[in-house]
């Protein structure tokens, strides 16, 4: 198999979040990325936060379908935890030099941006699931999250059939959209 | 009531799941009702948004375990030696400007005191005779001191341990050793509340106990954040404890070493933690803030073995409390709601429905 096809198998496996491509994902690239941290002003927490996020951005676009090797994946998750590092470092320490190591070799502006439009997205469903507390947020996410029968949420939350367990989970869904729409109508 | 039904068929017909009339019928009414259209269009987004969050939740918990996983076996290192270095390239500007800061004030405050303060020779002689007398008072004061009976003590508690809350209503989980033989055994919170308590449950056998809080100034606590791990347990698995050895509650940190308890025992498993007397009856939870286990004994000959009674036996013992009509109705807590906070944050969720036991 050529490099290429390997990337894209890699890839389809991360939209199945196959825990083994993400594994081999996670052991091929992440010590450039430290690298890339630890030597401009970060700690391997930094490193790490960024290398999540870049993750992430990977994902997105890999599930959206428009990822097409114009870059190779190493060459991808390097450009795009640099302009996230740049921007943390930029946001909290008023640091607006440029980073040691290899300059911008794709452009990810789109994609870094798209994705921390999402990251505001899911903070606010995050807030609004805390705001919406147990057993309520454990209904939904077994539901809607892990995709699981009612039935078997049933039997685990202790109701006593499949038909209350759907009321309450309509009941807390609602209340959900309620919190939800809340916060984004004040931004 | 209305409502409820409205989404439910709206959620049917985002997801295909309606019979094909039932499907025409509803694009009719979609077409002649505003509301419900807006209505679908929401909701479609809606679950779209909850899905996602429910995905990326996923997907950061996969990977906050594989970077834990791939730092613990050592196949990718984290820099440790420049870590001093790095922080004086990243402070260095604030270190120079502390550090002159500070010399300027020692300067400036050396004068003012040599400048102001009065000459010192005289004053010797008042110093040693204000000390005669004060040695002469200290003297009558010891004498009545002495002299006065002495007060009576207020009874201490025998015995202290750790309890859990393993149902918000007021039942806790602890060894049988720490409340055995004790004519009252009392409670209290991490905030000083003390509750009276009953113990209702007690096997020697297994070492563990119930207590149910007896005291009307107990108000149920909101649901219990951790669950009790029906799962098995590996070896090297991080675990963390809280308890009380002394008089606030204390946080250990430490792994899971051996499957079995001492000399081979199965019920319990083996935890290298830092315990000490008054930990015992405290929970073992893993970093899903998941109970695996309740911190038992250690043995006295080695260094660090700390044992831990297994989860199971936690659980079996709760099913024969609830064979006792009066408690039936005990439910144990669910999954843990703290699985995906950081530490910190867990331990201020957990730590109210952590007790100190004292029994007298």
């Amino acid at each position: 198999m050529t490099t290429d096809s390997n990337e894209q198998e890699l890839l389809r496996r991360l939209v199945e979040h196959d825990r083994n491509a993400v594994e081999s994902i996670y052991r091929n690239y992440y010590p450039v990325i430290q690298r890339l941290v630890v030597s401009n002003n970060g700690t391997s927490d930094d490193a790490r936060d960024i290398f999540q996020e870049a993750l992430i951005v990977l994902y997105d676009k890999a599930r959206s379908g428009s990822f097409e090797l114009q870059a190779r994946l190493k060459t991808y998750l390097y450009a795009v935890s640099r302009k996230l590092w740049l921007k943390k470092l930029q946001r909290d320490r008023n640091f607006a030099a440029d980073l040691n190591g290899a300059g911008e070799t794709v452009s990810v502006e789109e994609d870094v941006e798209r994705f921390e439009q999402r990251n505001k997205d899911f903070d606010l469903m995050e807030e609004a699931l805390q705001k919406l507390g147990e057993p309520c947020r454990g209904l939904l996410e077994s539901c809607y999250a892990q995709k699981r029968s009612m039935t078997d949420i049933a039997r685990d939350f202790g109701y006593t059939n499949a038909d209350n367990a759907k009321n309450q989970k309509y009941k807390c869904l609602m209340r959900l959209k309620k919190i939800f729409f809340g916060y984004y109508k004040k931004i | 009531m209305e409502e409820l039904n409205m989404l439910e068929s709206v959620e049917r017909y985002i997801r295909g799941e309606m019979l094909p009339e039932e499907k025409a019928f509803f694009d009719e009414l979609r077409k002649n009702n505003q509301d419900l259209d807006q209505l679908v269009v929401e909701h479609t987004e809606f679950l779209h948004q909850l899905e996602r969050h429910g995905e990326r939740s996923n997907l950061k918990n996969t990977i906050r375990e594989i970077h834990d996983e791939l730092i613990g076996s050592g196949q990718i290192k984290q820099p440790r030696q420049a870590k001093v270095v790095r922080l004086w390239v990243r402070y260095r500007k604030v270190v120079a400007v502390a550090a002159s800061i500070a010399g300027i004030t020692a300067l400036a405050i050396s004068g003012v005191t040599s400048y102001f303060s009065p000459k010192t020779t005289r004053s010797i002689d008042y110093l040693s005779r204000k000390i005669s007398i004060l040695e002469q008072k200290q003297n009558s004061l010891n004498d009545k001191i002495n002299r006065t009976p002495p007060k009576v003590e207020e009874p201490a508690f025998k015995l202290g341990g750790t309890g859990f809350m393993i149902d918000s209503r007021g039942y806790l989980m602890t060894n049988a050793h720490v409340v055995e033989n004790a004519t009252n055994v009392i409670v209290q919170n991490n905030r000083g509340q003390e509750f009276k308590t009953r113990i209702i449950y007690l096997d020697a056998s297994s070492d563990l106990a119930v207590l149910k809080i007896n005291d009307s100034a107990y108000k149920s606590a909101a649901p219990i954040p951790y669950g009790i791990s029906k799962g098995s347990i590996d070896l090297g698995e991080a675990i963390f404890t809280l308890g009380y050895p002394r008089d606030e509650i204390v946080y250990g940190e430490g792994y899971l070493s051996a499957k079995t308890g001492f000399r081979g025992d199965t019920l319990a498993c083996q935890i290298s933690v830092a315990a000490n007397p008054g930990n015992s009856g405290g929970p073992v939870l893993d970093k899903n803030g998941d109970v695996i286990g309740i911190l038992s004994n250690r043995q006295a000959e080695a260094q660090g073995a700390v044992f831990a009674i297994r989860s199971k036996y936690i659980l079996r013992a709760l099913d024969e409390v609830r064979q006792d009509s009066a408690y039936t109705s005990l439910k144990l807590p669910q999954n843990s709601t703290v699985k995906n906070l950081d530490r910190v944050q867990q331990i201020k969720r957990i730590e109210e429905y952590i007790y100190m036991v004292k029994s007298y």
